[in-house]
């Protein structure tokens, strides 16, 4: 779980205080570039000198000119979200597992985050994400949920990214929980890259291809260590293989994760558009010295948007993901129980989750989520493998692109344990610049 | 290993395709991709035969909010040169587009990067940046290219950058310019004698959408059906501009393709009032596939409309 850092947080926002405060660089130069051009009136024509003069003044003059957002030279954003809502299980967390999940009866406020991001120079983009929550127990917490850079000027179609960042696995996994289309993480998601998704330190490749259609191929190289690296060495491990985790290290490249991805999508019609992807991760786990994990992912996303689209509505869209993990152990000792030796074996699961949204008019969207999660039986049962079913239908309301409220309800089977229902609304606010989505 | 085999695989048809890039024909034409279809067919009226256009909103969608699809990064891919509205118009979809098309020569500064408000006066640059107005642009209001006198500034700035991309071009593009702009003087004429009757008529509009045209032609826009930009009409807000229209002798409204033309045909049946379809991009309606088509369309149902409901 994140740490407690209240000297990062205060760091941060006082930072943040500075930047905005500082003084901001008039943009004459900019709006002057081209003034010359300004003169030019239709040759011929009666222009109207009463506007046309009028004008002329404000554009020209760089005092008549107030301060610009982007001669910042960066973009900051703030978007918070907070939950309010009950479920029929006391012990939410058990149900609830993602991080940015609604964790109690009552107020959760599960994700406040700031963004910056801007051009470092004509070469490389820069992104920040940090985010800030209050945990289960009150505590405030924080991560450094992606840093990194992406070049823009490489050769042959080429790009890098380089810092934290989300491994590129599957269409949800690098989106941050601002962009969800449900209140909670998806089963599978958390049940193969755990509560905060599949993330770290490392670089990633990628290659566009000279096709006709978009292709997009990637391998990402990260640490295969850490809280955010589930399914490989972290330290949480024992949820999933019931033993006691043996030291991470980077001994060779060969203990890295490598994450091939594969992208490909058509335009079906000038108003539909499908998305493919085949993704993997492969790297060592800790269950041993020398044992493994591959995760296998497919995704499709489908979505059709009217011709005369206002607002970006109406709309309906599909996305679904499958993804199978096979995390093979080590004959280990029983975190339970020291003098008990789990034996060898592979430890497989399966899980998917399919969504279907319809932007009914302006600001208004209604959602319908299933998805399923079952591990295979193995010499160690854990909760986390546990099958499960669940349904979520859910209604969102946007008052404006800059706020949103949601109403879900998830109805819950879990296998041995029994069903459960939760109710959840959710609040978003956005302040300063909007980071635009992604397709 | 599985993981070792798939990276070969990657590397393999990287190389590949490294040692086919090496011998491509020297392309004919420059690539312009456009924004919006306004920019394109400025640029068709400039670039002629030399250039090849592709638009990447639809003519009757919402240009703030546009898809950005995968396709549109392969189309910036491969693109020489894109225009821009700019002044935040594309701001919602066309960053995370051009993170990913990797294309030097469309960045911004670059000779190739066109961005039509550049030097363009801006009407509507709010002295405050706050919220609580609505959805403002921190640049002025962006829809500037139904002012023909903007227009051909915007086709000027376009027939000097393409120049510079291709100078071998920079005359015929300087021809094509000239065309335009007679073309452009002649009709202007046109519209201001069809519009100087109706000089300070009322309008109302659904956006703030039309604040360009009302301020070349002398025309009013008095209420806008939307209470501020981005935010969707209220009932109480619309009760505001019915009374208004009914005191002020409004009684005609514009709205574009992609706006809720039912919510201004309410307001219309209670002013006696009449909703025109006023397009601001070219091939919304068929036969207006260029800029001065468009404009002929435009200001011509403008005209009659506030003929028959004078």
């Amino acid at each position: 779980m994140p740490t407690t850092n209240s000297y990062a947080l205060t760091f941060t926002l006082g930072a943040l205080v500075l930047l905005v405060t500082a003084p901001l660089p008039a943009q004459a130069p900019r709006n002057v570039a081209r003034t010359g051009s300004l003169a030019r009136q239709p040759q011929g024509a009666e222009p109207d000198t009463t506007t046309a003069s009028g004008s002329k003044t404000t554009a020209a003059s760089p005092q008549g000119t107030p301060p610009r957002a982007p001669s910042m030279y960066m973009n900051i954003g703030f978007s918070g979200l907070m939950d309010f809502g009950w479920s029929s299980e006391a012990d939410v967390p058990s149900l609830q597992r993602g991080d940015h999940d609604p964790i109690v009866r009552g107020f959760t406020i599960p994700n406040e985050e700031l963004t910056l991001d801007g051009a470092v120079d004509p070469y490389f983009k820069g992104f920040v994400n940090v985010v800030y929550k209050i945990d289960a127990a009150g505590e405030s917490a924080f991560e450094l949920e992606e840093a990194y850079i992406l070049t823009n000027s490489l050769p042959a179609n080429l790009q890098i990214k380089a810092g934290q960042f989300f491994t590129e696995f599957g269409r949800q996994n690098a989106q941050h929980p601002h962009a969800w289309a449900f209140v909670d993480q998806p089963l599978v998601l958390n049940q193969m890259f755990g509560g905060d998704g599949m993330r770290g330190q490392g670089a990633r490749l990628s290659w566009l291809a000279p096709t006709s259609w978009y292709t997009e191929a990637m391998v990402t190289l990260q640490n295969s260590f850490g809280e955010t690296m589930h399914s490989f060495q972290s330290e949480a491990s024992s949820d999933i293989h019931g033993g006691v985790p043996v030291e991470p290290e980077v001994q060779s490249g060969g203990d890295l994760l490598i994450a091939p991805r594969i992208a490909t999508s058509f335009d079906l019609t000038s108003t539909q558009t499908l998305v493919l992807g085949v993704s993997g991760a492969f790297g060592p786990n800790n269950s041993g010295p020398s044992e493994r994990t591959s995760v296998y992912g497919a995704d499709v996303y489908w979505r059709w948007k009217s011709a005369t689209a206002g607002q970006g509505f109406p709309f309906w869209s599909f996305q679904s993901e499958v993804i199978s993990r096979n995390y093979d152990a080590a004959p280990r000792e029983a975190a339970s129980n020291p003098t008990v030796t789990l034996p060898q074996e592979s430890i497989k699961d399966n899980g998917w989750y399919a969504q279907l949204l319809w932007g009914v008019r302006p600001r208004i969207v209604a959602g319908l989520r299933a998805e399923g999660v079952n591990g295979d039986v193995t010499s160690f049962t854990s909760p986390l493998r546990a099958d499960r079913f669940r349904l979520s239908p859910n209604f969102t309301m946007y008052p404006s692109e800059f706020s949103k409220v949601r109403l879900q309800y998830n109805y819950d089977d879990r296998k041995g344990i029994g069903r459960d229902h939760s109710l959840w609304l959710q609040f978003e606010f956005i302040l300063g610049a909007h980071a635009a989505h992604r397709f | 290993m599985r993981t070792l085999s798939l990276f070969t695989i990657l590397t393999a048809a990287f190389t590949g395709t490294l040692n086919t890039n090496s011998s491509p024909p020297p392309p004919a034409k420059l690539n312009v991709v456009a924004t919006t279809p306004d920019l394109g067919a400025l640029a068709r009226a400039i670039g002629g035969d030399q250039i090849e256009v592709k638009v990447l909103a639809k003519p009757t969608e919402d240009p703030h909010f546009v898809d950005p699809k995968p396709s549109h990064i392969v189309t910036l891919n491969r693109a020489d040169v894109l225009i821009e509205g700019g002044a935040e118009l594309e701001l919602g979809w066309l960053p995370p587009l051009m993170e990913s098309a990797r294309n030097s020569k469309i960045q911004p500064g670059a000779p190739g990067r066109i961005v039509a408000s550049q030097g363009i006066e801006m009407l509507e640059i709010p002295a405050t940046f706050d919220r609580s107005k609505g959805d403002i642009h921190s640049l002025g209001n962006p829809h500037f290219l139904i002012d023909p006198v903007r227009a051909k500034q915007v086709a000027a700035h376009i027939a000097e950058q393409l120049g510079k991309v291709q100078p071998a071009s920079a005359d015929v593009f300087n021809g094509n310019l000239k065309s335009f702009d007679a073309a452009l003087d002649a009709k202007y004429a046109q519209w201001q004698k069809a519009l100087e009757p109706f000089k300070s008529s009322k309008i109302v509009t659904y956006h703030k959408d039309f604040v360009y045209l009302a301020d070349r032609f002398n025309l009013s826009v008095v209420e806008t059906l939307e209470p501020k930009p981005g935010i969707a009409p209220s009932p109480a807000h619309l009760a505001e501009v019915i009374t208004a229209m009914r005191n002020g002798k409004a009684r005609v409204i514009l709205v574009q393709p992609y706006q809720n033309r039912k919510t201004a045909e309410t307001v219309a049946r209670q002013t006696s009032g009449v909703v025109l379809d006023t397009p601001q991009q070219p091939g919304a309606v068929p036969g207006t596939d260029t800029y001065l088509q468009m404009m002929d369309h435009l200001i011509q149902t403008i005209v009659n409309g506030l003929q028959e409901n004078k």
